[in-house]
């Protein structure tokens, strides 16, 4: 035999194949029914600022990477997620310099100060979204009205305004079946709200095509589906007690599961593996946590939506139920005989 | 009695790769035109010379005695000339004392038997000291001399015997079919080391890709004795020992303790076999059955080699591809790469495994741990390999061992096996796990 380079590993050599590039490309092809079901329901404007965010979170990534003197990471697909969540999250016409200026908080403040992928302890798509409700309280409470005819032929006005001013609100907005509730006590058609057939941020009114995503995700075995179970379960049980003992006072549970950020949220931000739990066990109290925080702050709070508050703060408590919430070590609190 | 219906928690299941040789017979393999002994051939204390160069030995003569009482002998694996006793290459890379014996004809080849066990008139320490001058060893691969295995410590008893057919690497399948042709053997075996241990009753644990050996085995179990035949799920590491009692008991072994704690003594079926086969007529161990196979090789099989065969006369005999770039000792989950091929067969080899260039896994690109939580899925020991993970890189070992149970690791793999981000967990853990033995002796 003649001589051979022998290739040296150390155990084991055989590896299950999945990568973190796979896992980060599925999960953008499982938001892919409810992105392009918001481009229908919303038209270019919708379009418009799902490119802006996507393309606003790659650029931030790569010259952050640049400046930091590291190799760029935009290959990985996370920072694609990141806009397309961010994106999703915005009202269909929000303006697009704001948007740009989501993706760069997002992936800037989110990610990158915390030390990039694998070490944020926060949603940074939802980092983006909370700096942007802050800072443009007004523009990311402006809704538009789905299905409008024009949609496909002409760009709101709101969506190209001038960097650093104020779009001005003409009078297409619709108000969200979330603060339609809140504000003047009308409630939605659940069915509606499954749909999508109502106003709100471009990608949280289809829940359908959001769970179209989550169940793919889950057959590919890349999605803890503990999450948005335990989140949607804890939702419905403790809404659905709430109009048990008073209708008039309080929604029905099919109107909370299906309405606002919520089905986005639970399928695609709290699952989020770097910021949420690592056990079975953990991951259970943490959808049970974000689900009550949810109720409480839609309900009780001075807001109409509160999945973004819910899960931000679950994500800070993510690392303490990792510490607290443990397998129990096979052989130990055992006595050795 | 709780049945094999249970199993441990956690476990990942790799594909099995063991059709291409699981239907295969033992076949013997020639002698190779030089043998390569390495005196090292188990845990503790490497085996003391007592032969000289130049002398002609026989086949089962004793070439090196043990050196106290973690070690056995090594017997001459064929009869010819001793022609030097100098350094020889291992798999560790390091060079170790060894002998190269150059065999006579094989028409000149008979064994030297030596005294007897007589299984009905030895005392269970006879057993024991039969078993050691044997130079019987581990034969799974983890090649701890068997008969200290055995001495039950004082204070302690053993109630099961718990005989390891399980053999959950991927690829090998030695252990099949020595249950498939050596049940004989096997059940003799278990009568030296019930006697031996002092154990009631006897399980022989098996995966259920193996049912033909299991049931083999179940028809032919000796009438009148305390042994039965358990068949367990399909799952990787169930092999290792305490998975198995677990699946097979209900019972856990406690942290950093060993079977015996739970009244348990586990021995793996090819050394079962070996044991009775060897003790009835004294003799030494000079063979093991090894599985050669992998997508390299051109004659893939289940062989009776020699021990000190030379790993490139092997390879040369079953033909590998011209491309061949990875050879590990062992199965692919926890075998050691080779990076010598001038190594040879040793009493812990239980498989070859070649894989050309086309299988071999370009290093992938590592990322920071994504806290998929799969690796915490898949450790058997329900360990947390992120955090540990996490913890070896800022070098806080004591709080891996303390906080993080990393001494329990046994280095099955798993974590490194699923996590998406390729970090090498388990090679950070070996790592870790020396340092920390270092400071506790420094
Ligand atoms: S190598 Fe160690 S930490 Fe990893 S799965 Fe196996 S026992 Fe657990
Ligand atoms: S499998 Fe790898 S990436 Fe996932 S949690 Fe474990 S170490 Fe982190």
């Amino acid at each position: 035999m003649k001589k051979q380079t022998l290739h040296i590993s150390t155990s084991p050599h055989l590896t299950q194949g999945t990568s973190v590039e796979v896992i980060m490309r599925n999960v953008v092809i499982a938001l892919m029914p409810a992105a392009l079901f918001s481009i229908y329901a919303f038209g270019w404007n919708a379009a418009l600022v799902l490119i802006t965010a996507v393309v606003s979170c790659l650029i931030t990534e790569h010259v952050l990477c640049r400046l930091a003197n590291k190799r760029s990471t935009v290959s990985d697909w996370s920072a694609i997620i990141t806009g397309l969540l961010l994106g999703l999250t915005l009202p269909p016409i929000f303006p697009l310099w704001m948007t740009f200026l989501g993706g760069v908080f997002a992936i800037g403040m989110g990610k990158f100060l915390f030390g990039g992928l694998g070490y944020n302890v926060f949603n940074p798509a939802l980092v983006g979204r909370a700096v942007l409700q802050g800072a443009f309280p007004v523009a990311i409470t402006t809704w538009f009205a789905s299905f409008s005819a024009d949609r496909f032929t002409t760009l709101h006005s709101a969506v190209l305004a001038v960097p650093f001013m104020e779009p001005v609100i003409d009078g297409t907005s619709g108000a969200t079946p979330l603060s339609a509730f809140k504000f003047d006590g009308i409630t939605t058609e659940a069915s509606d709200l499954a749909l999508g057939l109502v106003s709100g941020s471009t990608g949280e009114t289809s829940s359908v095509f959001i769970l179209l995503g989550g169940l793919y995700l889950v057959w590919r075995n890349l999605m803890n589906w503990r999450i948005p179970v335990a989140i949607l379960a804890t939702v419905f049980v403790f809404s659905g007690i709430l109009y048990w003992f008073d209708p008039v006072e309080y929604p029905s549970p099919l109107f909370m599961l299906f309405s606002g950020g919520l089905m986005l949220g639970a399928v695609f931000m709290a699952t989020d593996m770097v910021a949420s739990p690592i056990t079975s066990w953990g991951v259970m109290i943490y959808g049970i946590i974000i689900g009550a925080l949810v109720v409480i702050i839609r309900l009780w709070g001075g807001l109409p939506e509160g999945v973004m508050y819910a899960i931000l703060l679950a994500n800070a408590i993510s690392p303490h139920i990792d510490r607290l919430v443990r397998y129990r070590v096979y052989g130990t609190s055992l006595k050795t005989s | 009695m709780r049945t094999a219906k249970q199993t441990f928690k956690h476990g990942i299941h790799p594909p099995e790769n063991k059709e291409e040789t699981n239907g295969l017979p033992i076949r013997q393999f020639s002698f190779a035109p030089l043998i390569i002994l390495p005196l090292a051939q188990h845990i503790g204390a490497p085996s003391k010379l007592v032969i000289r160069e130049g002398q002609e030995v026989v086949r089962g003569q004793i070439l090196a005695e043990s050196d106290g009482y973690l070690s056995v002998p090594l017997h001459a694996p064929v009869s010819g000339l001793v022609k030097r006793i100098s350094n020889v290459p291992t798999i560790s890379g390091k060079m170790t004392t060894g002998i190269y014996l150059e065999p006579f004809p094989s028409s000149t080849q008979e064994i030297l038997d030596g005294e007897p066990i007589n299984l009905d008139a030895a005392s269970p320490d006879d057993i024991l000291m039969g078993i050691q001058q044997a130079g019987i060893v581990g034969l799974g691969g983890a090649a701890f001399p068997t008969h200290a295995k055995l001495k039950i410590p004082d204070g302690k008893h053993c109630d099961t015997l718990i005989i390891n057919g399980i053999e959950c690497e991927p690829y090998l399948t030695t252990d099949h079919r020595v249950m498939l042709e050596q049940s004989d053997d096997i059940f003799l075996g278990i009568k030296y080391l019930m006697k031996a241990t002092g154990a009631k009753r006897t399980i022989i644990g098996i995966e259920a890709n193996k049912q033909d050996a299991a049931d083999l085995l179940r028809e032919r179990l000796p009438k009148n004795e305390a042994i039965s035949v358990e068949v367990v799920p399909v799952k990787y590491p169930q092999g290792a020992e305490k998975m198995l009692i677990t699946s097979l008991l209900g019972k856990e072994v406690p942290s950093r303790g060993l079977p015996i704690d739970v009244s348990v003594v586990v021995v793996n079926v090819a050394t079962t076999a070996e044991i009775g086969r060897l003790l009835p007529h004294g003799r030494g161990i000079q063979e093991r059955v090894i599985t050669i196979t992998g997508p390299g090789v051109k004659k893939k099989g289940n062989y009776l080699i020699p021990i000190g065969t030379p790993l490139r006369y092997v390879l040369e005999q079953v033909g590998v591809d011209e491309s061949v770039s990875e050879v590990y000792m062992g199965g692919p989950m926890m075998g050691v790469a080779v990076a010598n091929l001038d190594i040879s067969i040793v009493k812990g080899t239980s498989g070859i495994v070649v894989f050309n260039k086309e299988q071999i896994e370009q290093a992938p690109q590592v990322y920071p741990c994504i806290k998929c939580g799969a690796c915490v899925d898949a450790c058997p020991l329900s360990l947390n390999p992120s955090k540990l993970g996490i913890l070896a890189k800022f070098e806080f070992y004591e709080k891996m061992a303390e906080e993080y149970h990393l001494m329990d690791c046994f280095e099955c793999g798993s974590c490194s096996y699923v996590c998406p981000s390729h970090i090498p967990l388990v090679q950070y853990f070996r790592l870790s796990k020396s340092i920390i033995r270092k400071r506790k002796v420094a």
